[in-house]
């Protein structure tokens, strides 16, 4: 079991690395993803004064209009001054959404190609194939996820002054969990579809509203009161936060344990539970009738 | 023990019965052909044989084990070298080799060995370095061979082992396969809608149409069973029929009609041919085209499917369309 799971994961990640273009893209996608939303959607840039209005008043009263702006900004991107930091933090938990939607696809061109018949006649376990899948997708967005955090940086991510390696290894651990979780989801969704239409179709459906029903790019406390409890449920939030937590971990501020503890946990919860449905109901999906 | 016994194996796809109650054994050591058209259930019999389908109806059972009951156990001493080729095409022969060994748990140092073996049998140690979407597609279908041959299984299925190869590659995988029988003492099964591919090979054929063995055993019986030559005449367009006419000339034994087409099975054609003829132009009628054939194969097939090969063509459509639906279904 543990032999053919690796054999075919190797498998799976040597088709990945060998794509010249898609490494490429891998690493061109991030850049244009933080440009477009970080740099470009600046939101706390809305809400600051022009410089103009602010010389009217005298210095003192500009401190205290700093004072409260730095107050409101905090609480609506959790201590975080600028969007680029708040927004980076979340798009490592997005990028982990969509290469987990490629778990799926790679199942479609197996069938497709008839590989997923020479997988069923060998005399392996099922699971493997689906453990497989999985685990090479894991891969697949751990990497990227380095790439990203390491492009974020480059570009300014503003961490805290207290960040260290442990911060470093929560937020990999949060990110592994949320992509088992997500992979097994995607795998579980797709594993029936016979076409590359249907897939993208199903994908995008899903997609778009796990990304944005979550404070991955946007405060869940600023979206409308009856799409708050979606987000609050949605695990990408719950990773989202923790990755933030851990990147703004300062000297001056205590850290929430209670918070992060439930974060940990709910993602726990979800890759655990994610990964036994996929894995049922991908064998079921297998063994045909 | 025979190797493949089947009891009235029957697969249905919604409303298409794709295999219909056929029961046949296969002994040790043979090589066994299903031979048949397009679309007429012998992949859906590999299907059910190799376990990636259940049968809705009958059983089977490879070295006294049920493909249902006891699926890996089958899977263990089978291989299966699919119709399509499905060997990957973005690793390079050799790491598609290793693959495969580890899917049948074959140990490291055993595996080396065995793949240099069935890779010099297909010749492709050369080629066993490079990417597999650099190869030719008798190439890859050598590959996709030498895959199905690395746990030695003792029962190999080949699924239309030649379809779409050239002429040349074709001989050259004929030869692998006699190799194979020769000298693993291996049993074959497999699928053709090649005459002279089952001719070359098989020691024994059934003939599948419509999902039900119209006839098995092997070829040479087959060719003598048919009693006699075949004389082909047609007449031209719209003339009567003369079928009660022939039948009472001497040596007829049979006569089969379709439109202005007549096959005339007689005992000696050489001496039947021209009373035939002479009968016919006795009636005011011409004869617009005749051949006298001594039995092939292809006879036989004719014989029982009752199906000649203009006719395939003429219906390449609705073959097409019933594969088509098998497929859709089978997904």
């Amino acid at each position: 079991m543990i032999g053919e799971t690796y054999a075919l994961t190797v498998r799976e990640v040597k088709k990945w690395i060998r794509e010249p273009i898609l490494l490429f893209m891998m690493i061109i996608q991030p850049v244009v993803w933080l440009g477009l939303f970080g740099k470009a959607f600046n939101l706390t840039g809305l809400v600051s004064i022009p410089p103009e209005i602010l010389q009217q008043f005298p210095p003192e009263v500009t401190t205290q209009i700093a004072v409260i702006f730095n107050e409101i900004i905090g609480r609506i991107f959790g201590g975080t001054m600028d969007y680029f930091t708040y927004m980076a933090a979340g798009m490592l938990s997005v990028i982990i959404l969509f290469t987990s939607m490629f778990s799926g696809m790679s199942v479609i061109w197996d069938r497709r190609f008839g590989f997923l018949n020479k997988l069923l006649v060998a005399p392996i376990a099922r699971g493997s194939i689906v453990i497989a899948k999985v685990s090479s997708s894991v891969i697949r967005g751990m990497f990227q996820a380095a790439l990203v955090f390491s492009i974020a940086f480059a570009l300014g991510l503003q961490i805290g002054d207290a960040f260290n390696i442990f911060d470093l290894v929560g937020i990999f651990a949060g990110l592994f969990l949320l992509s088992i979780g997500l992979s097994s989801l995607f795998l579980a969704l797709t594993i029936r579809i016979k076409s590359w239409e249907t897939h993208g179709a199903v994908v995008n459906l899903i997609n778009l509203p796990l990304m944005f029903a979550s404070n991955a790019l946007f405060p869940i406390k600023q979206m409308p009161s009856w799409l708050q409890p979606i987000a609050n449920i949605n695990p990408i939030s719950y990773a989202s936060d923790l990755v933030r937590t851990f990147i703004l971990h300062s000297s001056s501020v205590a850290l929430d344990i209670s918070k992060m503890t439930l974060d940990f946990e709910v993602l726990i919860g979800f890759a655990v539970s994610f990964s036994l449905i996929g894995i049922i109901l991908a064998e079921k999906a297998l063994r045909k009738s | 023990m025979a190797v493949i016994e089947t009891k009235d194996l029957t697969k249905v796809f919604g409303k298409i019965v794709a295999v219909d109650r056929i029961s046949f054994t296969v002994e040790e050591g043979e090589i066994f052909g299903f031979l048949g058209p397009n679309g007429a259930g012998k992949t859906t019999t590999i299907n059910m044989l190799t376990t990636l389908m259940n049968p809705t109806e009958g059983t089977a059972k490879i070295f006294g084990m049920d493909v249902v009951k006891d699926a890996n156990k089958v899977r263990n001493v089978i291989g299966l070298v699919p119709q399509d080729l499905t060997v990957d095409e973005d690793l390079t022969g050799m790491e598609n080799m290793e693959l495969q060994a580890s899917l049948y748990h074959v140990p490291k140092d055993i595996a080396k060995k065995r793949i240099d073996e069935v890779l010099s049998l297909v010749e492709l140690k050369e080629a066993a370095k490079r990417k597999v979407e650099t190869y030719s597609g008798g190439m890859r279908k050598r590959l996709e061979i030498a895959q199905g041959l690395i746990h030695h299984p003792k029962l190999l299925f080949l699924d239309e082992p030649t379809l779409g190869l050239d002429v040349q590659t074709r001989t050259v995988i004929w030869d692998y396969i006699k190799k194979l029988k020769e000298e693993h003492e291996m049993t074959i099964f497999m699928t053709t809608h090649y005459m002279e591919e089952a001719d070359a090979l098989c020691d024994r054929i059934a003939i599948i149409d419509y999902g039900k063995i119209k006839v098995s055993g092997k070829p040479k019986e087959l060719k003598d069973n048919l009693g006699g030559d075949i004389i082909e005449l047609a007449l031209p367009y719209n003339s009567r029929d003369i079928t009660e006419a022939i039948a009472t000339i001497p040596y007829v034994l049979d006569v089969k009609r379709k439109s202005e087409t007549y096959r005339i099975k007689v005992a000696k054609g050489e001496e039947a041919l021209p009373d035939i003829i002479e009968r016919i132009l006795k009636m005011n009628l011409k004869v617009s085209k005749v051949s006298l054939t001594k039995p092939t194969l292809d006879q036989v097939y004719l014989e029982y499917t009752g199906r000649s090969l203009r006719e395939t063509e003429g219906s390449r459509e609705e073959v097409w369309r019933a594969r088509r639906n098998i497929r859709r279904l089978r997904r």
